[in-house]
């Protein structure tokens, strides 16, 4: 059944035609991983990894990493029967690309139910999340984010992005500052999940965890990811660290204590807190209990 | 017989003492006198051991039909000494050789002809690959190839189940008098623990250099008193393949996750203290489990008192950086190690020292843990490095049985896939290490214990390590390959697993496909 809100710190893409990186990704420990008919595979093998795609979906024990689908694109004469696969394999959600209106999400949904209907699967019960690409799909980030139940997240994908805007791609991302803030708000507005780029320079892992940083800091929920290498370093950043942990309990401690001494003000290690830090530790410890971290009983 | 790991030895290679395996301490208290050589005394002054050719010192050593000849093989894929030895021999027409070496690989393909038209008819090694696993797996050599690991040939050679006629030993340098060394010249080799044995035991010794040095060429690993004759040529070996550049370290997130899982296992095994010891071989996975011991020593504020083993630039860092106070080297493996041996705490030690049953107590009875590869693991934790799961040899056991059955702890590192062909099985194509001395096995789908260490079980169960019996990685295994079908084989015997104290642990047989 669809699972809107879990912890989705990496998605890992993986080239469905190739059968050796398909057959068992769960061992890197992913939260996602995300079988891609689209850009990797190359034009003469989009129905062998279609099929492999259904086999590994149908077969495979994934051991509770969730499985997305990356289709592709809705103008193109593959993504009925790309859908027809994932969605018969029984695929936790579909990733939409180059996505740019809310009528696209909802044309991608029409052919989700209607392979929903076909091969007996429970209507709703597969997620959707679009993949924004240019400067129109970030402009209309909300309308797409709400165009669909089905809805999950978004996510930015910078190489189309960053051309069409004429910009270049930077080790500090500038470039990218307007449109991750701005689908940010608009995923937080919506209430869907948002998740960044991927990151290409995989032997740059210094580089990669700035970035990391800088996303886990704005907001952002995970990242995509295109090396196993990258799944381990993304949770190490995402994860909050000991000291957060800690902090999240003293509020929720303060929390009850003034609950229950009917005290008005809070007061966490040595220092008045505002009410509104409660939802953040809350979400700190929920993170810190999915990711294994975390054992306590607060949450 | 059927022995102790339920495989069927053959009667006729039980005959004259030798035994089928029944257990791996089964011999301890083993009490046998020790092969003396014949020598030749120099008791003139004048004498000279320095031969123009390795012709005249073949000639001059009194090689005849029949006779044992021995190999080391520091000079790895780089060794231009055995093919040299093999090609005189060959045109001096003697025949019926039987060859102990310490490993065969594609560096000595020179044997093929060798064995096909009956130059040698025996072969004892503890390694077996490439061209002449090829040829003696279509059991084109006479008689039945015997596999020892490196503490079971030191024990050959000790008893006197080898006795070695001739030994050729190729040194990196060498005085006129054959005190010989592995560093100095233009191969290096580091160390030449194997050729101890060979040196001290065979009644002629030859010492093959390509660079003499002034007298006396000490610290010497092949001493002077033991050495027949002294041949200088114009090589040795091809220095770039004999001790490589820095062996990289694995980028691959499979084998750094089974690393990690490795030093997790060694950290909560309960050994993990002060002064601990191991030894790791050069795989991806194994050689990537030093990193992480490094972490866990740096966290726990100790340090390892000696690692031992092929050694390599991970290895000499942490020696370097004083995370390792002592080195014990019976192989250097990369340019590092070669540069090291011999310097300050990193000592050459020989074969018997490291891994010999019958000697008073090796090296390996010290180790805390050992990390090792498997081709095959079954769900008895017998393990085989030596035969392909084509049937083909193209293996060593080197020093997996003896380490296995002294460490504290043996770990296994392999992937639970290898192309299709299942790594857990329910049987494992010949055993080269019975399961008995196999304690963990770490896998990229999780770690599975020996029930008899319970332990390890109990201390691991505390702790994230994905724990799964070897019955279910053999299901995870299957899930994927399915069950194998077994390997179809002729009734011809061509080579017999010896354990490292001398019995019988398994016979290979030649494969049908080879037909």
């Amino acid at each position: 059944m669809a699972v809107k809100q879990r912890i989705r710190r990496s998605m890992i893409f993986l080239n469905t035609q190739r059968a050796a990186l398909v057959k068992d990704a769960f061992v890197y420990h992913p939260d996602c991983v995300i079988f891609d008919l689209e850009d990797a595979v190359a034009e003469n093998e989009k129905d062998s990894a279609r099929i492999q795609l259904y086999q590994t979906l149908k077969q495979l024990d994934y051991q509770g990493v969730e499985r997305w689908v990356r289709v592709n694109a809705l103008d193109s004469d593959l993504i009925n029967e790309d859908i027809r696969a994932a969605v018969a394999g029984g695929a936790e959600g579909i990733r939409l690309p180059k996505t740019e209106t809310a009528a696209e999400v909802k044309a991608a949904a029409q052919k989700i139910e209607a392979a929903e209907k076909e091969f007996g699967r429970t209507v709703g019960q597969t997620m959707l999340m679009a993949a924004l690409e240019s400067p129109l799909g970030i402009m209309n980030a909300y309308e797409i984010a709400t165009a669909d139940d089905r809805m999950m997240g978004i996510a930015l994908s910078a190489g189309d992005y960053t051309r069409t805007m004429h910009a270049k791609r930077t080790v500090a991302g500038t470039e990218l500052f307007g449109a991750r803030s701005q689908m940010l708000i608009a995923a937080r507005a919506a209430g869907v999940m948002a998740f960044d780029t991927v990151y290409t320079d995989t032997d740059n892992e210094e580089g990669f965890k700035e970035e990391l940083r800088l996303i886990k800091n704005m907001g952002f929920d995970g990242k995509s990811c295109i090396n196993p290498k990258q799944i381990g370093i993304t949770h190490e950043i995402f994860n909050p660290s000991e000291q957060e942990i800690q902090h999240a309990e003293h509020v929720m401690e303060a929390v009850q204590d003034s609950k229950d001494n009917g005290v008005g003000v809070l007061t966490v290690d040595g220092k008045m807190v505002d009410i509104a830090w409660v939802e953040g530790a809350e979400r700190t410890l929920k993170l810190a209990k999915a990711a294994g971290i975390y054992e306590g009983e607060l949450v | 017989m059927i022995n102790s790991v339920g495989r069927d030895i053959p009667d006729e290679y039980l005959k004259n003492g030798v035994e089928p395996f029944q257990g791996i301490y089964y011999r301890d208290g083993y009490t046998y006198p020790k092969a003396a050589p014949k020598v030749s005394a120099y008791v003139k002054p004048t004498g000279d051991k320095m031969i123009a050719s390795i012709r005249g010192a073949i000639i001059a050593s009194g090689l005849k039909d029949g006779m044992t000849i021995s190999f080391h093989h520091h000079l790895r894929d780089g060794d231009y000494v055995v093919n040299m030895v093999m090609k005189e021999i060959h045109q001096l027409g003697i025949k019926d050789l039987t060859v102990c070496a310490s490993s065969l690989g594609k560096a000595h393909s020179y044997l093929v002809p060798c064995i096909e038209d009956g130059t040698v008819t025996g072969i004892s090694t503890s390694g077996i690959r490439d061209e002449i696993g090829e040829v003696v797996s279509e059991g084109k050599l006479k008689n039945p190839a015997v596999i020892r690991s490196h503490g079971g040939r030191a024990r050959a050679i000790e008893d006197g189940t080898v006795k070695i006629d001739v030994a050729f030993i190729g040194a990196s340098t060498s005085d006129a008098f054959g005190n010989a060394s592995g560093k100095g010249g233009q191969s290096d080799t580091g160390v030449l623990a194997y050729a101890d044995g060979d040196a001290k035991y065979a009644n002629k010794v030859v010492v093959i250099t390509d660079t003499i040095v002034d007298v006396p060429n000490f610290p010497a690993s092949i001493k002077g008193v033991d050495v027949d004759y002294v041949v200088k040529v114009d090589s040795i070996g091809d220095p770039t393949k004999i001790a490589t550049g820095a062996l990289r370290l694995t980028t691959d997130t499979r084998e750094l996750d089974m690393a990690k899982e490795v030093a997790k296992c060694m950290y909560y095994s309960g050994y993990f203290k002060d002064g601990f010891s191991f030894q790791t071989g050069a795989g991806g996975p194994s050689l990537a489990t030093t990193t992480f011991l490094k972490q866990y020593m740096e966290q726990d504020h100790i340090t390892c008192g000696w690692a031992m083993g092929g050694v390599t630039e991970p290895i000499v860092n942490l020696f370097n950086e004083g995370y390792i106070k002592t080195v014990l080297d019976d192989q250097s493996f990369d340019l590092a190690a070669v540069a090291s041996a011999n310097e300050g705490r990193h000592f050459e030690i020989s074969a018997s020292q490291y891994a010999n049953p019958f000697n008073k107590g090796a090296f390996v009875n010290q180790l805390n843990f050992v990390i090792l590869g498997a081709l095959e693991i079954d769900t008895d934790f017998n393990v085989n490095v030596v035969q392909g799961s084509n049937g083909v040899l193209r293996g060593a056991p080197g020093g997996h049985p003896d380490t296995a059955a002294g460490a504290d702890v043996s770990i296994i590192v392999a992937p639970l896939i290898r192309s299709r062909m299942p790594t857990v099985r329910d049987q494992v194509t010949s055993v080269t290490t019975p399961g008995e001395s196999i304690d963990v096995v770490v896998t990229d789908y999780g770690v599975a214990v020996n029930p008899k260490r319970q332990d390890l079980l109990k201390a691991f169960r505390q702790t994230n390590i994905a724990l799964k019996s070897i019955e279910e990685l053999r299901d995870l295994a299957y899930q994927y390959t399915g069950k194998p079908a077994p390997v179809e084989f002729d009734d011809q015997v061509v080579a017999l697993v010896e354990y490292r104290d001398g019995t019988i642990i398994d016979t290979i047989r030649k494969p049908k496909s080879l037909n």
